[in-house]
């Protein structure tokens, strides 16, 4: 038993350290001008789900836990992915296209010519 | 009346409900941050300007305020490992800096808040603000609210130590995966709000 939390308090300790290190790459990454706001956001994204599913995996235990708790957390990344898509389906055209919402502070762009 | 399957677990979950109670807590949290993460994506692809969180934020205090907040994830989970091996001593060396390190992000995220105030950027000067300090804001409450749940396992709770391991232990469990959660949701904040 106490062994077993031992080679815990190991893992925990290098998630630490992970964590540590991905925090200052996230930094730097993001000074650096790659390819545009698409790709840095991208970046950013990965590097903050990786440290996202670390914390998650060790320092929660998702990686030792019982059936039902991941049947929860699909449940759960369903809606949460649902909840980030469906206001921006509402407010593409059937074009495709953006629309300025009437509150926006920004004054509406102009009508593209030839419609 | 008791409340059942506090410490043993159930024949039909395999849980005890304490774990399966913050974990649906923590899942309806997600919600709660989603609708944010949401609305901050809808606001950013509508405006027609939108400001780079290096020009508006000090991103030294924020990165500094994301390894606090590591570091609190760490020893939070060294409090609940020295409970497993018996040591509570080690165990309230462990979950008082948790705390300590708790305040110190509030003091850091005081200062920056104090900072923006004073050169007059309020949530009603732009969109950025607003969603910036709502987001924030809310991420703060959480950030108190776990400090006066472990404030309470370290002083008045910590009696049940002595009266019953396996539970107090389960509640050190449940306030850690609290914990861990108001560290993931920074993680996400951090690159949203200010890097990118």
């Amino acid at each position: 038993m106490s062994e077993d939390v031992q080679a815990h308090v190991r893992t925990y300790l290098k998630v630490g350290g992970a964590l540590a290190v991905l925090t200052v790459l996230t930094v730097l990454v993001s000074y650096i001008d790659f390819w545009g706001v698409p790709f840095a956001v991208f970046v950013a994204l990965v590097i903050a789900a990786t440290k996202g599913s670390l914390v998650v995996s060790f320092f929660m235990h998702l990686l030792e836990e019982k059936k039902l708790i991941y049947v929860t957390l699909v449940l759960t990344v369903v809606f949460f992915i649902a909840l980030i898509f469906l206001p921006l389906l509402g407010h593409a055209n059937r074009h495709g296209e953006y629309y300025t919402l009437p509150n926006a502070d920004a004054p509406a762009a102009a009508p593209a010519a030839g419609h | 009346m008791d409340i059942p399957y506090i410490v043993e677990e159930r024949a039909d979950t395999g849980l005890n409900n304490v774990k399966l109670g913050i974990w649906l807590f923590l899942a309806s949290e997600v919600m709660l941050f989603g609708a944010l993460f949401s609305s901050y994506v809808l606001l950013r692809l509508m405006a027609t300007e939108w400001p780079f969180g290096v020009d508006v934020l000090n991103v030294p205090l924020g990165t500094l305020n994301t390894a606090v907040l590591i570091g609190s994830s760490v020893t939070m989970v060294m409090a609940y490992a020295s409970l497993k091996m018996d040591d509570f001593a080690r165990f309230r060396r462990w979950l008082g800096l948790t705390i300590v390190l708790s305040l110190v992000f509030m003091v850091v995220k005081g200062f920056e808040y104090n900072h923006e105030f004073d050169i007059g950027n309020f949530p009603s000067t732009s969109t950025y603000l607003a969603i910036y300090f709502t987001m924030t804001g809310l991420h703060a409450l959480h950030i108190i609210g776990g400090v006066v749940v472990n404030t309470y396992l370290l002083f008045p709770g910590a009696k049940m130590w002595k009266t019953n391991k396996a539970q107090f232990t389960n509640r050190i469990e449940a306030a850690g995966l609290y914990w861990h959660f108001v560290d993931l949701v920074w993680i996400f904040l951090f690159p949203v709000l200010y890097l990118l």
